[in-house]
């Protein structure tokens, strides 16, 4: 899949800022005033920056309230609304905290669930394609929101429940390359039962149907950035969970190696998120006799 | 409404016969003519003469090369379009229901006005069927072409999709695969039509007629004893030739 730098941003960004939302929202850390309004302000550029960041991608930005209309059915549908739900519910939260000293647990509560389910539906719409078996795993949706909380905790100063998180989200990443690296040949695609021509070996794609490229080409059989797969997942792993883990839980760590830990923990993320999309192999490419 | 109708009156869908299609592409060619012309947005082209042209097709053609165990290898050309599928994965995940499959005829359209362009169905298509208009910047689908089957300015002759209308092999076919006594349901009974990945659950309407059992090596002409080599010690000139080249 073409790992687009929008949904990259928007799936990094964003589910460290909703981390920070759960966080907030369960009163860890517990804070009012000056405070309260620097940790929602962060949690609020990072969330909604993300939101902005995911429209770029959109041929029609400007119809992207009727992506609200079907939320019986879309993943796409149910993660709007439940962001716009959460940031509402979290700015209300937000307002009485900073400006009244007063933080009212049951809004909190509610806006930390809400934060939580954006962050699975925003898993949910990859996870739901069955054209992207490397996504479409148990193990994404637990990535997602493992990463989410690991870097919310990072970022809400919360260095026990941090250290715990990063621990089972680099678990979880670990196993989710793991399992996603033989789900494609596991789940028995093959060209012969995408054309219903006999058997797999016995047919190969002869010729393409153009003499160009299209967008199918470009944008579900990238291939690009496989090549240095092995070295971005040493980075990923390294730089996302490895290393905040070791600074936060080092003796006498403050705000600087916190500060380290956390732009560590995000270019780790974006290499973790830029494998996600570009080692994901979607079951089109069957069709144009990749993995012939 | 991206909920998916429980049934369709009819599955209104192509039956495609891979032993006839010839591989001549006027089905593509006939599809972007008028579904550039007609309905919604046009099917653009971008850099169409120069080095790099790329453009928007409802309808491709593969071709493939099949090895058999004995016999020739053979080639198959293979137009792949829209299947309209009964279980459309495209229409459900649709976040704002310009996607959806009519409850009349089960074809899946996409209501342009409504679509933000986001390219989730795309990727939640299994065949490729879904391509992004980079002009328009609405998804782009076959249409069945809705608005040729049901025009009564057209002659009746033309009441069926251009790709079928076109075919100058006779290798689309165009009906009601909900009746089983419709031309195109015996068809796919009578040469064993099959779903293309059935494994992903999509219960695709458009069939595919596989290639028909080609002849093989022994099965040739009364004429072939006549071709075969003469003898395998040469007499006369061609046999002092044979000799004399050995030499060397």
């Amino acid at each position: 899949m073409h790992p687009a730098p929008s949904v990259i941003i928007f799936t990094t960004l964003s589910g460290l800022g909703f981390g920070l939302m759960i966080f907030l929202g369960l009163g860890e850390p517990a804070v009012t005033g000056w405070t309260a309004f620097w940790f929602f302000l962060i949690a609020y550029a990072l969330s909604v920056g993300g939101l902005l960041a995911s429209t770029l991608h959109l041929g029609h930005p400007e119809r992207a309230i009727k992506a609200f209309s079907q939320w019986h059915t879309s993943w796409l549908s149910r993660e709007a609304w439940a962001a716009v739900a959460g940031l509402l519910v979290m700015g209300v939260y937000a307002a009485l905290a900073v400006f009244f000293g007063l933080r009212v647990a049951v809004l909190g509560y509610l806006g930390a669930g809400l934060s939580l389910v954006t962050v699975i539906a925003t898993s949910m719409i990859y996870t739901q394609l069955k054209t992207v078996p490397r996504w479409n795993q148990v193990l994404t949706p637990l990535h997602f929101v493992s990463a989410s909380l690991a870097g919310g905790a990072l970022l809400g100063g919360q260095i026990t429940a941090a250290s715990v998180l990063f621990l089972v989200a680099g678990i979880i990443q670990l196993g989710h390359w793991r399992v996603g690296d033989s789900r494609f040949a596991d789940a028995g695609h093959t060209i012969a039962s995408a054309t219903g021509l006999g058997q797999p070996g016995r047919i190969r794609a002869f010729e393409a149907p153009h003499t160009g490229t299209n967008y199918l080409l470009k944008e579900m059989v990238h291939v690009v950035a496989r090549k240095h797969a092995v070295k971005l997942r040493v980075l990923a792993f390294g730089l996302g969970y490895a290393l905040p883990l070791v600074l936060i839980v080092m003796p006498g760590a403050g705000h600087m190696l916190g500060g380290v830990a956390v732009i560590s923990h995000l270019l780790g993320l974006f290499a973790s998120r830029w494998l996600f999309f570009a080692e994901a192999e979607h079951v089109v490419g069957l069709y144009y006799g990749a993995r012939g | 409404m991206t909920r998916l109708p429980d049934q369709t009156s009819r599955k209104l869908g192509l039956v495609i016969d891979l032993d006839t299609c010839v591989g001549c592409h006027a089905c593509v060619i006939a599809c972007k003519g008028w579904n550039t012309e007609n309905y919604g947005a046009p099917l653009s082209d971008q850099d169409a003469y120069g080095a790099d042209p790329v453009g928007t097709f409802l309808n491709r053609v593969h071709s493939y090369e099949i090895t058999p165990e004995a016999g020739p290898a053979q080639l198959v050309h293979f137009p792949k379009s829209c299947l309209h599928c009964e279980d459309a994965p495209c229409v459900t995940v649709c976040p704002t229901g310009a996607s959806y499959k009519r409850a009349e005829d089960g074809i899946v359209l996409v209501n342009e006005t409504d679509c933000i362009g986001c390219g989730l169905c795309a990727w939640a298509c299994p065949y490729g069927a879904r391509e992004m208009d980079k002009t328009a910047g609405v998804m782009k689908k076959c249409t069945l072409c809705v608005d040729r089957i049901y025009n009564e300015n057209l002659p009746e002759q033309d009441r069926e999709p251009a790709c079928v209308r076109t075919c100058p092999a006779g290798a689309r076919h165009f009906g009601d695969l909900g009746d089983a006594d419709s031309a195109v349901s015996q068809l796919v009974a009578a040469r064993g039509g099959v779903d293309l990945m059935p494994d992903m659950g999509t219960k695709p309407v458009n069939k595919y007629l596989p290639p028909r059992p080609k002849d093989t090596w022994d099965q040739t002409d009364v004429l072939a004893p006549f071709l075969t080599p003469i003898a395998d010690n040469p007499q006369g000139f061609l046999g002092w030739l044979d000799r004399a080249l050995d030499r060397l």
